[in-house]
């Protein structure tokens, strides 16, 4: 590859993602309205009311989801700065920076619907056990990077510094994920082992949607943001002002 | 060696190292990561003699023994090697029951656990009523029961 054409590929990207995510977008919107709505359904008529805990279990329609993502886009800022980092690719900084409101707002929701489930189950809103200190702890660390990232009178040092706190936060993932099975903790330990589950199978079905339904959500909402964010970085290219133009 | 091989390098290592210190750390708290004791651990020494800690288990079959005219309940948590007598006034979760697991701050007071807190443990399982336990039973099937109780000499 020649110097010109390396530099004609950088420069050629973003609008290329530009053009690709607009359709790819509208799937995943629709992909994700269908799975959460038959979730939704299924979740809060179809499914059996739990022996012990009545209705009060279907929060966890909302709160298990919300704990996958909070992990899922975790991983999807870490591996993206670091795609940013070694192959110095803007189009996985802009992908990390529109991830980590998302992400942080996954956790917030994950944790107050966790807290509201504990006050009736548990006893307590809160404990400091290791998943829900951990999870606390993801969710500063999404904080961090958010503030990081926009910290900086030049756009490419608050995504490099930001890049290297997403990859040490990511330590905190599989931290999260295991607490259950390493230390003693309030929070329940998972109910899946392997591809078994310890949850009834009417009650699971809409679970696994509305996991599905969440990731397709997220998709459609990193492209949406990356969009924006690809736009506001490369505001001064002559594709920009074509785009915004027509 | 690339720039790009060189950026790859550092960041493998950078990663690698912190990891390790994180591992060291987490290995260093492990005791006190720990939310709750068992009763085994309690039996080994594992808990504070003086000074509170938080101890789980299950409500052994039997164990529960309300004070009549008080709050005061009193039961067994086990861990089926070992168990420990509990002491607790005030409100208990709806979730306790026997069987259940069960966490308790407080301090053993010569040889019985007095409680200031008692929190219910939730297992991994959803099930629909009936498949584990039976639903409770209607005011006819209580008559019916009372009625044949009676009929055989049993002190309802």
């Amino acid at each position: 590859m020649t110097p010109f054409s390396l530099f004609f590929h950088r420069l050629a990207s973003p609008p290329y993602f530009y053009e690709l995510s607009k359709p790819w977008g509208r799937v995943f919107a629709w992909l994700a309205l269908v799975l959460i709505l038959t979730a939704l359904y299924g979740g809060l008529w179809l499914a059996p009311r739990d022996f012990q805990q009545g209705n009060g279990y279907r929060i966890m329609y909302v709160h298990v989801p919300s704990a996958w993502m909070s992990l899922f886009v975790f991983m999807v800022m870490a591996v993206s700065a670091f795609v940013g980092l070694i192959w110095r690719l803007r189009l996985a900084y802009a992908v990390a920076a529109a991830s980590a409101p998302l992400g942080a707002a996954f956790t917030a929701v994950a944790l107050v619907t966790g807290s509201l489930w504990g006050k009736p189950m548990w006893g307590t809103y809160w404990v400091w056990d290791a998943r829900l200190t951990s999870e606390l702890i993801l969710f500063f660390l999404y904080l961090g990077f958010i503030t990081l990232n926009r910290s900086f009178e030049d756009q490419q040092t608050g995504d490099r510094a930001a890049a290297i706190l997403a990859l040490v936060g990511a330590i905190d993932v599989p931290i999260v994920h295991y607490s259950v099975d390493w230390w003693q903790t309030l929070h329940q330990g998972s109910s899946f082992k392997g591809l078994t589950s310890e949850i009834a199978p009417a009650m699971l079905w809409p679970l696994l949607v509305m996991m599905a339904g969440f990731t397709f959500y997220y998709g459609w909402l990193v492209l949406w943001r990356t969009r924006s964010e690809i736009l506001l970085r490369e505001s001064d290219r002559e594709w920009t002002r074509r785009v915004i133009g027509s | 060696m690339t720039r790009r091989h060189q950026r790859l390098v550092m960041v493998l290592l950078m990663l690698g190292c912190v990891s390790l210190a994180v591992g060291f750390a987490l290995r260093a708290f492990n005791g006190d990561l720990l939310y709750y004791l068992t009763p085994t651990q309690l039996y080994d020494g594992r808990a504070p003699r003086h000074g509170q800690f938080r101890l789980g288990g299950v409500v052994e079959k039997g164990s529960v023994a309300r004070m009549p005219g008080s709050m005061t309940v009193r039961f067994t948590l086990t861990d089926f090697k070992h168990a420990v007598p509990v002491v607790y006034t005030g409100i208990l979760p709806d979730l306790f029951r026997v069987g259940q697991g069960i966490v308790v701050r407080g301090r053993m007071v010569s040889g019985i656990f007095q409680a200031t807190q008692v929190l219910a443990k939730h297992g991994a399982r959803y099930m629909p009523p009936g498949i584990h336990r039976p639903h409770p039973p209607s005011g006819e099937e209580k008559m019916l029961a009372l009625k044949r109780d009676l009929a055989e000499g049993v002190r309802p």
